[in-house]
């Protein structure tokens, strides 16, 4: 038998040090923000034949557009990002580029905004998810009203959910400046879909840890956390892996218009088994046992009290 | 007991069938033979206006300035001759906006043009100012009711159309008053005689034609319109002024082929993701993996009919949201799955086994399925009140999604299970992923 709970500061270790690379990461660089929320243009363009990215690059140059960013987003298909241009602007670029690289353009998708959208949807999924955990919050506690002191169930699984937000958040930050990752509109869905996976994983654990404790397997939450995190751990790794076969395929396969969103998804189903497994009921045991206080003494060095 | 558990299996096949014929392409349901997809995924061009709710009428509240634009851009939009054009207004503490989508539009420029000019027609007439210059001032005449009123587009039939003069060989717009307007254009012709009369448009001259003779309830509107120009015009006459101007914020084109690409490559995605699950699932926990399975392709089938029915708009982040309900009922029979498994390992019999099993599972299903749907009504909630539609097709994916896991979870994972069982068929613990010690 495993000791997940035993090893509750290994885990509240690696998600600290986790999440504080993150939060500096974040302060330091905060996200590469797409058009969607800054302005600009976005385009992606079909060409007829193969182009080469250094020669568009140089065409792109050649227009005017040297600080154009440019990714391959298919065999013959390029996505741009401009700063904001009009439609004649766009017009004449598109004029240049098949001129220049001797290809016809054989469809395009533009994407022009102004920034007085943009900051409004940030923080409304802000303001969306702060309203869910409430409702979440309310309903964790009321569902396990029979437990002694429900509303610390309730408080843990949002503390899980917001470890997991963070952690997506942070990675997406980090990838913005080591690899130019930019964060749009479809990866706030993700963020979204990311909490609404992980609640769900932290539920079913929180119920299992129920079942063990209404069973009266031990008096000591810690034993009764680590049975119920137990019997999780086949269902946890099995639905993850499951879900993850489609992310992955859809990661692989699936046009680059999602790309963010997959991997939203991906770094958040992968967080939220780990947190649903590693840190969620260990939050419980620690509240139950007052070590709060203790936490940050918890050097994994010092020696665990017995 | 046995047979209304016959009955229920029945029932289960026949809604199934029913769902099938409702997915199946080739026929129309709703008024279309397929999906209903969203821009993203079809092609076409989405345009976000602000309103300078400032310029409005003071008598109006910034939601009826809104609808008022609202339904003039739509009745622009329907005389274009848009299929299925979207015109929504939402307001924040920015301000108000309109949203419009319009899909399978080629020349975005032209309609463009079509929904955001404010059309304010008016006819001027030129009068002697203080220091001896000539300027135009709008034309009052007296109406009807023996109040003064000013000349304008108000006062236009629907009709104005573009009509080709033989003479000039130039496109002119051809309109009619109403029989208040009659009234007014009849004294402003009479007093300006023999003088030119301005036709502003949005407060920029037109053309400025001397008036030949008394007119009272039809004329032309000559000037250098294209015939593209001239319809454009008409349109904007016919469905009357906006209440504000209008600047546009956002605009996205999705071109059609592009669209087609993402969902295309999404499906594929997504089928062998599906059969990749349904590997793992049935090697894993054997018989119950492949009912389960079995169970899930019914889900995905009633989902798919339901979103047909509805009908739900397909967009990317609505196949997001689907895609993740679909991980949610698979976790809902992982759950099932592991739990029979424990059963078994504990020496229940088959029977038992699985009658537990769901039982069991039933409270973490339901918690967890809670949870989700409190998340999906906030963001459905918050996204309607925002605006932001993205997050409103996730949440009401991902919602019929879970809702309906959970009812092929109760009523067809649980039915096909006890048939299995009954038939007798598979037997062994080990036929259910138990290995015997």
């Amino acid at each position: 038998m495993i000791d997940f709970v035993g090893k509750r500061r290994w885990f509240f270790l690696i998600s600290a040090i986790l999440i504080i690379i993150g939060i500096i990461s974040l302060a330091v660089f905060g996200l590469k923000w797409g058009v969607d929320f800054s302005s600009g243009t976005a385009m992606t363009l079909q060409f007829e034949k193969e182009v080469e990215l250094g020669q568009l690059r140089q065409q792109l140059a050649d227009l005017g557009y040297d600080t154009a960013t440019i990714q391959p987003a298919g065999e013959k298909e390029f996505f741009i990002r401009v700063q904001e241009i009009s439609s004649d602007q766009y017009a004449q670029l598109k004029e240049g580029l098949e001129l220049g690289l001797a290809s016809n353009i054989t469809d395009s998708s533009v994407f022009t905004v102004s920034p007085i959208i943009a900051a409004a949807t940030v923080r409304n999924t802000a303001i969306a998810i702060v309203i869910a955990s409430i409702g979440i919050l309310l309903y964790i506690s009321w569902a396990f009203r029979k437990m002694p002191k429900p509303f610390r169930w309730g408080t843990c699984a949002i503390l899980a959910l917001f470890h997991d937000l963070i952690i997506v958040i942070a990675i997406f930050s980090i990838l913005g400046w080591a690899a130019g990752m930019e964060v749009d509109a479809l990866f706030v869905t993700g963020v979204l879909a990311v909490a609404g996976v992980s609640v769900n994983n932290i539920v079913v654990v929180f119920d299992r840890i129920r079942e063990n404790s209404k069973r009266g397997v031990s008096s000591d939450l810690e034993v009764v956390a680590n049975c119920g995190i137990m019997e999780s751990v086949g269902r946890s790794l099995n639905t993850g892996l499951a879900t993850l076969f489609v992310i992955v395929a859809l990661y692989l396969l699936g046009g680059v218009t999602i790309r963010n969103l997959i991997l939203a998804l991906l770094v958040g189903i992968t967080t939220g088994i780990y947190s649903s497994l590693c840190i969620a009921g260990q939050l419980l045991v620690v509240w139950d046992k007052g070590e709060w206080g203790k936490l940050f003494s918890w050097l994994p060095s010092a020696k665990r009290p017995s | 007991m046995k047979r209304s558990r016959s009955g229920l299996l029945i029932f289960i096949v026949i809604l199934f069938g029913l769902a099938l014929w409702v997915v199946w392409p080739n026929h129309e349901i709703r008024g279309r033979t397929g999906f209903a997809l969203g821009l993203d995924l079809r092609g076409g061009s989405q345009l976000v206006y602000s309103a300078n709710l400032s310029m409005k009428d003071p008598a109006q509240t910034d939601a009826q300035a809104l609808e008022g634009v609202k339904q003039t851009i739509e009745r622009r939009v329907n005389k274009y001759g848009v299929t299925e054009p979207i015109v929504q207004t939402m307001q924040n503490e920015q301000g108000g906006f309109i949203l419009v989508q319009l899909p399978g539009v080629k020349d975005i420029d032209e309609a463009l043009m079509l929904i955001g000019q404010v059309a304010e027609l008016d006819f001027r007439e030129q009068v002697l100012n203080a220091t001896g210059n000539t300027t135009w001032v709008i034309a009052k005449a007296v109406g009807s009711n023996g109040t003064e009123k000013e000349l304008t587009g108000k006062y236009l039939k629907p009709n104005a159309t573009p009509v080709l003069n033989p003479n000039t060989n130039k496109i002119e717009i051809a309109f009619e008053w109403d029989a208040e307007g009659a009234v007014l254009f009849k004294q402003i012709t009479t007093r300006n005689l023999n003088k030119p009369l301005g036709i502003f448009l949005d407060n920029e001259l037109i053309s400025a034609p001397t008036v030949q003779a008394v007119i009272e309830a039809k004329g032309v509107i000559e000037g250098d319109f294209s015939l593209d120009e001239a319809n454009t015009l008409a349109i904007q006459l016919n469905s009357g002024a906006l209440d504000v101007p209008l600047t546009i914020v956002e605009r996205r084109d999705v071109g059609a082929t592009l669209g087609a690409d993402s969902l295309q490559k999404s499906l594929l995605a997504g089928i062998i993701g599906s059969a990749l699950i349904i590997l793992f699932m049935i090697i894993y926990y054997r018989v119950s993996g492949l009912v389960a399975c079995l169970a899930l392709v019914v889900y995905a089938v009633l989902t798919l009919a339901l979103f047909r029915l509805i009908p739900v708009v397909l967009t990317l982040p609505g196949i997001a949201g689907f895609i993740v309900s679909v991980g949610m009922g698979v976790d809902g029979n992982v759950l099932v799955c592991e739990r029979l498994k424990e059963e078994l390992r504990r020496g229940s019999t088959l029977e038992r086994g699985v009658e537990q099993s769901f039982r069991q599972s039933w409270s973490a299903i339901w918690d967890a399925n809670v949870t989700v749907f409190i998340a999906c009504a906030v963001l459905y909630w918050l996204g309607n009140t925002f605006g932001n539609f993205t997050v409103v097709g996730f949440a009401a994916t991902l919602f019929i999604g879970v809702a309906l896991s959970m009812f092929t979870q109760v009523v067809v994972t649980r039915s096909f299970m006890r048939t299995v069982v009954n038939s007798g068929l598979a037997k062994s613990p080990r036929a259910y992923g138990v290995s015997e010690r």
